[in-house]
């Protein structure tokens, strides 16, 4: 494989959140606007010195990334839109640390937001795409939770993992919570409680599904020396992989594309899965949590179970997953769920943590995982941070 | 009136509750996945091929997942596959979905290489057992695919998917609107028979007492009425009599005779074709359409289908019935509206298109003509399969199949 230009000088800071509602009458705009004025507020930039966007929202239609500049009286000379749901944080910081490293822009805001209203979340569901159109949601309209119940199904048929291994990450991540302010899940969760809860789409339970809400979630991508004349706290890019519709032919979804990328990921990164400090996971569903571990070389293919249960998956144990909550505590701010772990990453290795903090952590990889257009996830992606 | 081995009536509706208003699943298909829907119509399961390459795609997309082809065709696939993984979809987001949940559904890989989403069949086996995948229309008249246990079980059609999938006569009323013709009385014993609830016969004048027609009176289950579907008064009175309780219409009145445009003066033959094989129709669909949409959300007994029996005369023109020919047409043209008129109500309409049936007459026809009896057997089944469309004889299929694959050619062989 042929070594790809690194990311060397790229540097990601200001770490934006705005806070979670279950629903909000605000549209779209409204939160990447607020999300905007914070990234200009904590980093003390002038709006006109930000000169790339790139946005991400499922619930902008009929505007996209353009009619957010009109909208917020933003003049960029590098425009992007990636509305790729769970996998949008890695691809958006991908592309705009290109755009950095080249000069085609010298700032570039990564923004996702997303409203919620009391019926968007069954519209979105219903159009998701052509092909969810025709051939899933007319069985029985499940949404997310039935597709991801029937991989869940297959692996734990395949792999023997059990509601209690599933149960085990939920439990970890809601205690990372805890202390997470801008989480809308902020109460102990047992394990007895989570096996109790009732069954959405078998096997997949309550506790298994992430909470639609309102939110935003933001960052800067810039140089190196641009953060240090800012005197803005940053993380380095080390590494970073996507992958789209991979392992097509696989009769049902068993693993994700960063199987075939994360040799070329820690290559990139210097370093290897050994050297990781911590995990963000894609945790929309636990069951993607196991195929991460797996695919990104923490244990072998069917192996995440027993890693799980031989690991402390809170921020003070061996292998702290989800150190805000993660989805499955914060809430699923709609495509914001693809920067939340992003986010929580550059706060996490930049001194900047609101919640629970690991200590002496050096790397982060962080992980994502999107659009279910017909029976499997297609993209993924994953990045290699350090402090 | 009613047989008592089919259980109590339900009970009537408490008139001071709101009726009940119909719901139903998504409709929205793309065109290009719409061909499964045109397949499932006539009780098929078609997947689409690549003309160039051979590779079987679904979902149903305009380009080959394989080689780029834009020559995708439909073609019929056995749906033998194998299940992967099961679920219970016990929260849906439609409410149609939600009034009849949990929905079982699961992963199939079928042996000709692409992964379906289908709904389960209560008797399939566990995941990694072997399945066969059919396509069935739901109540918006659109295809879903179903799973079914390879081999037959007792009781299959019991299955509370197929049953809402189907319009079986099973504890229904049904209203067939001639008993004169040897159809119209086939059609009643066969519904009787296949569990219908009340049948009611439309006769339009019972003092002439056709052949056949006293034995069909005196069948318990089976109650005869005053019905001629050319006076419009006669139609009104018959929908006031009975018009809220019909669940399923099967309309057998036919004005048949055998003459080409030409080998009569005057209209008179025609007119009285037009009068009861399209004007006919449209009364009745007037008179009975509104009481049974209404009805086809009721619980526990709803409206459920409305059956036209046509002609395949009526896809092309056949000369030496020329008259005849274009009366279907008209009535094919005005049953296509109404099943877009009863569609948002759940409301099914099943056009029947047989080739010459044994009857006086279709007396110089060739065989094989098809007897009334296997006629009505088959509309029966058509029902319980809830399909759209039904070519019960081996002439019907064979001039659907030539009308498929070009109308203009088939009506060139007919005029030659
Ligand atoms: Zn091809």
């Amino acid at each position: 494989m042929s070594r790809r230009l690194g990311y060397d000088g790229v540097v990601l800071a200001s770490p934006v959140t705005i806070p979670y509602e279950r629903f909000s009458t605000r549209g779209a705009h409204w939160f990447l606007g607020r999300a905007m004025r914070a990234l200009v507020e904590t980093s003390g930039l002038d709006k006109a010195a930000i000169d790339g966007l790139c946005a991400t929202s499922f619930s902008l239609a009929p505007d996209t990334a353009i009619g957010v500049t009109e909208h917020l009286g933003l003049s960029p000379r590098w425009l992007d839109y990636v509305p790729l749901g769970g996998a949008s944080g890695m691809i958006a910081l991908r592309r705009a640390a290109r755009a950095v490293q080249t000069g085609d822009a010298e700032i570039v805001a990564c923004v996702a937001a997303d409203t919620n209203q009391t019926d968007s979340f069954r519209r979105s569901t219903a159009a998701f795409s052509q092909f969810a159109q025709d051939a899933v949601y007319p069985y029985g309209s499940g949404g997310p939770n039935a597709s991801f119940a029937l991989l869940t199904d297959h692996y734990m048929r395949t792999f023997g993992a059990r509601p209690e291994d599933f149960g085990k990450v939920c439990v970890a991540q809601r205690r990372n919570s805890l202390d997470f302010p801008h989480a809308l899940f902020r109460s102990e969760l047992t394990l007895e409680q989570y096996l109790n809860s009732p069954l959405i789409a078998d096997p997949i339970r309550l506790y298994d599904c992430v909470m639609p809400c309102a939110g935003a979630e933001a960052f800067l991508v810039m140089r190196e020396e641009t953060a240090r004349t800012q005197g803005l706290p940053h993380v380095y890019l080390l590494g970073a992989i996507e992958r789209h519709n991979a392992f097509a032919d696989d009769p049902i979804q068993e693993r994700g594309g960063w199987a075939a990328d994360r040799d070329d990921l820690f290559a990139q990164a210097g370093i290897g899965p050994g050297e990781i400090d911590f995990l963000q996971a894609y945790d929309d569903y636990p069951v993607i949590i196991f195929l991460q571990l797996e695919d990104l070389g923490f244990c072998g293919k069917g192996e995440a179970r027993a890693f799980v249960q031989d690991n402390d998956l809170t921020n003070a144990g061996s292998f702290p997953v989800n150190t805000s909550g993660g989805q499955l505590s914060v809430g699923q701010a709609g495509a914001a769920g693809g920067y939340l772990g992003l986010v929580e990453a550059i706060r996490q290795l930049s001194g900047q943590a609101v919640g629970g903090v690991v200590p002496d952590a050096r790397y982060g990889l962080v992980s994502g995982f999107g659009m279910i257009n017909y029976d499997r996830g297609l993209s993924t992606g994953a990045a290699v941070l350090a402090a | 009136m009613s047989m008592s081995d089919h259980g109590p009536s339900p009970k009537r509706r408490n008139p001071v509750l709101p009726p009940r208003r119909p719901t139903l699943p998504p409709v929205a298909r793309t065109r290009h996945a719409l061909g499964l829907s045109a397949a499932a119509a006539i009780g098929e399961f078609a997947l689409q091929e690549c003309r160039e390459c051979g590779a079987v795609q679904y979902p149903p997309r305009e380009a080959c997942r394989s080689c780029l082809s834009d020559m995708l065709t439909w073609r019929p696939d056995n749906g033998a596959g194998t299940l992967l993984a099961s679920t219970v979809v016990r929260r849906p987001y439609e409410l149609y979905f939600r009034e009849h949940a949990p929905w079982p559904t699961g992963l199939v890989r079928l042996d000709c290489g692409v992964s379906v989403v289908a709904f389960l069949h209560r008797a399939c086996p566990e995941a990694e057992g072997r399945v066969r995948v059919r396509a069935y229309l739901d109540r918006a008249g659109r295809a879903v695919l179903v799973a079914l246990p390879e081999q037959e079980v007792p009781d299959m059609s019991e299955d509370p998917l197929l049953k809402a999938f189907g319009n079986a006569p099973k504890g229904r009323n049904v209203l067939v609107t001639d008993g004169r013709s040897d159809l119209g009385q086939a059609m009643a014993l066969a519904a009787l028979k296949a569990g219908a609830e009340t049948v009611w016969v439309g006769v339009s004048d019972p003092w002439k007492a056709p052949p056949g027609f006293k034995a069909l009176e005196e069948t318990p289950g089976i109650t005869v009425l005053s019905l001629d579907v050319t006076e419009g008064q006669s139609v009104e009175t018959l929908a006031g009599q009975i018009g809220g309780k019909v669940d399923i219409l099967i309309n057998t009145a036919e004005f048949h005779r055998t003459h080409s445009a030409l080998s009569r003066r005057g209209v008179e033959t025609a007119r009285a074709e037009m009068d009861v094989n399209y004007f006919g129709l449209l009364r009745l669909g007037q008179a009975f359409g509104p009481a049974m949409c209404s009805r086809a959300a009721e619980k526990p007994k709803n409206a459920v289908a409305w059956v036209n029996v046509l002609s395949v005369f009526a896809l092309a023109n056949y000369p030496q019935q020329g008259t005849f020919s274009a009366s279907k047409a008209a009535a094919l043209s005005l049953a296509q509206c109404l099943r877009a008129e009863f569609r948002s109500s759940g409301l099914r309409v099943l056009n029947v298109f047989p080739g010459p049936v044994d009857e006086d007459w279709n007396q110089l026809e060739l065989p094989p003509k098809l007897a009334p009896a296997k006629l009505a057997s088959a509309i029966v089944r058509a029902l319980e399969d809830g399909i759209e469309d039904l070519y019960p004889d081996p002439i019907a299929r064979d001039w659907h199949e030539r009308w498929r694959a070009d109308p203009k050619v088939l009506e060139m062989e007919l005029t030659a």
